[in-house]
């Protein structure tokens, strides 16, 4: 039968000018649960998905605090996240070391994608199976950005990567041209709607996902759940009951995705 | 020809004392070298977390790098443990730190206030190679010899022989331990020229963290 | 084992900074109404010989800083050297983000404490001002790594002959003018006082707008008081 000879290793060229091994490793940010991030002048939301892998264990953690004006969440291998985000923290802690003063986002973000580059073009490396949205500030202002396995950032204004993510995509490219000028609290809102696309019909609560804020005067913080319940009671996300209940039975919760566990 | 030294004293004093329910941390701000005073307003008293500060005399690169030292540990505790480091487990981290550099030591003289996990205020007392003891109260730099004795006088601690242990801590309350602090400064004042200019007071209790200033003589 | 001795080295070939050679003397440092003022006389001493007489103390250190030295003149060209390299690197990101005064003063602050801690000094007392997003900055470092800012900083002499008179005349609201005054009055107390001053010198300003170091001048000087032309009158015995 036919198979790839050209990704067996990250180094390798196929004969289209593509390099397998970091497409593969860009899959696995696909098949993580959903992370979302949006931002306006002042602030910065970051929001996740959180599936647990059975009913008796916890979930992973997906959003992690760089610093007080940096923070990330991951899609992907939590694994190779973490490591990552260990080393954001540890730069950060460094510059301030140095400088007395906050390390800018956008250059920490691009030694972290030199970091990734780094990994598709050595034999004995593989790529980071990980996509991390950077949210922070600095003296340029509010800034979101999305790393990606092999190499490449970007800086947006909303985005969303992970499992089902189009839909949160296609909700933020429908609302984003108001977000520049949002209030925190509308930002939240629409992170937690977004969130909510992704789900497909299941039940947002507060127990599937987490949301953090960093804004000018609001240091980096994962909101507690009691607050995220509140919330999304207050803007009413909850399902709108009985109307669909049928639907709602067959729409079991999906697994989680193999990435997450 | 004068040689080079890594060391300068550039003075100043700190005092700490604990209470029940609170914890007073206090320190001049004047900084010298030899017969020069350097600044009138340099702060000695670093906070290191919520309730735990660290007020430190001797030399003053030494003492700034120590403190950098020390606040980039607790980020990485932070960061790890997703919680603020209690005051004893600081204290036995700048005992660590400090002998760390035991054959090229920091020349710095720290005591450590704060309240414990309990919310009792506690003082921890060096030397400059990290040798440390949970105290009641403790005086530490130029001014220490002039005020210990008097805090001595005037808080007398159980033995730490006593068994069963006795708490430490002073009974005095927090006004009065306050009050007793702008005395000896002022005192230690008279007499120390490597003391004076202003006096920073940090007080720790429940409610958190109230700072107070009180001129000192600046000749 | 490297006894302390070893650490310093022994006077025949040490490759590090045992004594100084080429040296400046005082830097004053004040902040006025716009920003920060700096002043420095341009000799260079060779021990006690005065060697050369243009150098040039102050150098503007990207856009938001100033920085004056005095002590070994070649360690002062190396660390701008350093900083050269640091405003470049800074300029080449080209995102909107650029050191300040206070990313400066800590950075230095950290090379001269490194360097201490290697017993291979460099052997400046740095005076470091600036002003950026409308805070003045002003502060200093010394050989060992001591560092403190202050409204009014000196460096050599100037803390023992310049400082008390910046005690006694400083105030926040200095206009240009009367801060140039007060720079004047305590560089000429140097003159008089401090053998390695020369009487010329260059007055440098960082505000919001930039960096001006000014044209060397010389100060007038009289020496006709009494205590100079009989130093001993009035002190019975001594020569």
């Amino acid at each position: 039968m036919f198979r790839n000879q050209y990704d067996t290793d990250v180094t390798t060229w196929s004969p289209q000018g593509r390099l397998f091994q970091v497409e593969y490793a860009m899959e696995a940010v696909k098949q993580g649960s959903a992370a979302i991030g949006l931002r306006s002048k002042t602030y910065i939301v970051l929001a996740s998905v959180n599936k647990a892998n059975s009913e008796l264990s916890s979930h992973q953690k997906k959003i992690f605090k760089v610093d007080d004006h940096i923070g990330v969440a991951i899609a992907g291998l939590t694994a190779d996240g973490r490591v990552l985000s260990r080393y954001l923290r540890s730069e950060c802690i460094n510059y301030s070391f140095t400088y007395e003063s906050p390390l800018p986002v956008g250059r920490l973000v691009v030694q972290l994608a030199d970091k990734a580059q780094v990994c598709t073009q050595r034999s004995w490396k593989r790529p980071y199976g990980v996509g991390l949205l950077v949210a922070g500030l600095d003296e340029s202002g509010a800034h979101l950005y999305y790393n990606c396995p092999s190499g490449n950032y970007f800086e947006y204004q909303a985005f969303a990567i992970g499992s089902r993510s189009q839909a949160a995509k296609t909700y933020l490219e429908r609302k984003f041209e108001s977000f520049m000028d949002s209030s925190r609290e509308d930002l939240i809102k629409h992170a937690l709607f977004a969130i909510k696309e992704t789900l497909q019909g299941e039940k947002l609560t507060s127990s599937i996902c987490t949301v953090a804020v960093v804004g000018v005067e609001e240091p980096f913080h994962i909101l507690d759940q009691k607050t995220i319940q509140e919330l999304i009671e207050s803007f009413e996300i909850r399902e709108e009951e009985v109307a669909d209940e049928g639907a709602a039975m067959q729409e079991q919760s999906p697994e989680p995705a193999p990435m997450d566990i | 020809m004068a040689r080079f030294s890594p060391y300068d004293n550039n003075g100043g004093t700190c005092v700490a004392i604990a209470g029940a329910d609170y914890c007073v941390i206090a320190a001049d701000t004047r900084m010298s070298t030899g017969y020069s005073i350097l600044t009138r307003d340099y702060s000695k008293i670093c906070k290191l977390a919520d309730k735990c500060l660290l007020a430190s005399s001797g030399f003053q690169a030494d003492v700034r790098a120590l403190q950098k030292v020390l606040s980039s540990r607790h980020l990485v505790y932070q960061h790890q443990h997703n919680k603020q480091m209690s005051c004893p487990a600081m204290g036995q981290l700048l005992s660590n730190t400090l002998y760390y550099k035991r054959f090229f030591p920091y020349y710095a003289f720290n005591v450590l206030g704060g309240l414990d996990s309990e919310g009792k205020g506690c003082v921890f007392t060096y030397d400059a190679v990290g040798s440390y003891e949970r105290v009641g109260y403790s005086a530490q730099g130029s001014g220490s010899t002039l005020i210990m004795p008097v805090l001595d006088n005037q808080l007398k601690s159980p033995s730490p022989l006593l068994l069963p242990a006795k708490d430490a801590v002073t009974p005095l309350s927090e006004n009065e331990a306050v009050d007793l602090v702008k005395d000896v400064f002022a005192s230690a004042t008279e007499r120390d020229i490597y003391t004076g200019d202003r006096v920073e007071i940090v007080i720790v209790n429940a409610e958190g963290i109230r700072r107070e200033y009180i001129e000192l003589r600046k000749d | 084992m490297t006894s302390v001795e070893g650490l310093l080295g022994c006077e025949q070939d040490s490759q590090r900074t045992l004594s100084p050679y080429v040296t400046g003397t005082s830097v004053i440092g004040i902040k006025y109404k716009d920003g920060i003022l700096m002043t420095a006389d341009m000799g260079g001493s060779y021990g006690s010989t005065l060697r050369y007489k243009s150098v040039e103390r102050m150098k503007s250190i990207g856009k938001h800083s100033l920085l004056g030295a005095s002590g070994e003149i070649s360690d002062f060209q190396e660390i701008l050297r350093y900083l050269d390299e640091l405003i470049k690197y800074d300029n080449m990101w080209d995102d909107g983000n650029s050191f300040g005064p206070k990313e400066i003063h800590n950075y230095l602050t950290r090379i001269m404490y490194n360097r201490r801690n290697k017993f291979d000094p460099l052997w400046n007392s740095l005076v470091l001002g600036g002003v950026k997003n409308g805070q003045k900055y002003l502060g200093t470092v010394s050989m060992i790594g001591v560092h403190f800012e202050d409204n009014h900083v000196a460096t050599g002499f100037g803390n023992h002959l310049a400082r008390p008179i910046l005690r006694d005349e400083w105030k926040e609201d200095l206009s240009y003018e009367e801060a140039v005054k007060l720079l004047e009055k305590c560089m000429r107390v140097l003159l008089y006082r401090d053998r390695s001053a020369i009487n010329k010198l260059q007055v440098a300003k960082i505000t919001e707008e930039g960096v001006t170091i000014s044209q060397p001048y010389s100060l007038k000087t009289f020496w006709g008081f009494n205590a100079f032309q009989n130093p001993s009158k009035g002190a019975e015995g001594t020569w």
